[in-house]
């Protein structure tokens, strides 16, 4: 009988979940280092791109769409915003809940790349978009330093 | 069977350490030296490094009209030449971007933006992109300071203008300023050869 009241939640949930516009948090490269080192078994894909940025915004679906099922491998999506911390409120926050990103959203704040970059991504030279996937427990890591092409994304993940 | 995954394992590892060499060597690097190119402006008139025989170096610059970032550095592009370009070190700015994927960046779109804008320094189309894969330019706005050195000239810096997109007055390090004050004071080499700022990748014509 518990378990039926349980059950009976479930679709009260759902009608909130459309509803509910995800919250931008501001990060620190402290907290977007332990994002990216979890050690578990899902594959981390780090997107940084930012909302002035055609490729980027274009590339975005491709992202959202490993949400969905029949991705054989389990991935941690996470769009890390480049944007001007400045423009959260009136540029970030509304492209995410207009775009109904599923994805988790948070913008980083560290303009200045020359602190940060060689610890985590020494490979990048700062282009929008950058894609970084990761797992330190089974030791993958792919730089992809351009956007990707339409099911290139998914493609790559595959033969990780 | 064992045997032949292990062979293909091996291939595959070979294959990447080749493309990660590969492209450890696209591009120059600090201390390479350049080689002259001819890329035609947005005047019609082609120019190339050696064109100008009383300079000291170039500061060169990968921007676009199209860029939020290369336009956020406009200004500064244009104060770059109006501060050094009498001191020996001009502004050359190419366009690096396929047309075709950024109609924006056309060579008429040019010639308007170097007109409204009022660039004093010379607005290059870089068609094939051939100058760009050369220099390993990878974003706009991206800068290579170079300096000449008998008739060659070698890379001295490259990267981003300063460490403040939004605000210029808040940048701590104005990076190819340095460096090229201190190229003209004479150093062979600079204290920070290299900088990353955020930037928008290049339109590249599809292989």
């Amino acid at each position: 009988m518990k378990q039926r009241i349980w059950l009976f939640f479930i679709p009260l949930f759902c009608l909130v979940c459309p509803v509910r516009a995800q919250s931008v948090k501001v990060i620190k490269y402290e907290d977007l280092e332990r994002l990216v080192r979890v050690k578990d078994d899902t594959l981390n894909v780090i997107n940084f791109w930012a909302t002035w940025c055609g490729p980027c915004v274009k590339e975005l679906p491709q992202f959202e769409a490993l949400h969905k099922t029949g991705s054989s491998k389990k991935v941690r999506v996470l769009l890390v915003s480049m944007d001007d911390v400045k423009t959260l409120d009136n540029k970030v926050k509304p492209f995410v809940k207009q775009r109904k990103l599923k994805s988790k959203v948070v913008l980083l704040n560290e303009p200045d790349l020359n602190t940060w970059v060689d610890k985590l991504v020494p490979e990048w030279s700062g282009a929008l978009p950058m894609t970084l996937i990761v797992n330190e427990k089974s030791q993958v890591r792919k730089f992809i330093g351009k956007p990707v092409k339409e099911g290139e994304l998914q493609s790559i993940i595959n033969q990780l | 069977m064992k045997k032949v995954k292990t062979a293909s394992f091996l291939a595959l590892l070979l294959a990447f350490c080749i493309q990660s060499t590969a492209f450890k060597a696209d591009g120059y690097k600090v201390g390479d030296e350049v080689q002259d190119f001819s890329l035609k402006g947005i005047d019609g008139k082609m120019v190339s490094l050696g064109g100008q025989k009383d300079v000291k170096g170039y500061i060169i610059a990968f921007t676009c009209n199209t860029c939020p970032v290369a336009r956020a550095y406009e200004e500064r592009i244009i104060a770059l030449n109006e501060k050094y370009a009498a001191k020996g070190y001009p502004v050359i700015a190419i366009q690096p971007n396929d047309v075709n994927a950024s109609p924006g960046d056309s060579f008429q779109a040019m010639q308007q933006r170097a007109k409204s804008k009022g660039y004093t320094f010379p607005y290059l189309s870089d068609e094939t992109q051939n100058i760009t894969k050369a220099f390993g330019a990878t974003n706009t706005p991206h800068m290579f300071v170079v300096r000449k050195d008998g008739e060659k000239f070698k890379v001295a810096y490259i990267g981003a203008i300063d460490n403040n997109q939004g605000d210029p007055q808040a940048a701590s390090q104005k990076y190819v300023e340095n460096a090229v004050n201190e190229l003209l004071a004479g150093k062979a080499a600079v204290t920070t050869p290299s900088a990353r700022a955020v930037g928008c990748g290049i339109k590249w014509k599809n292989a």
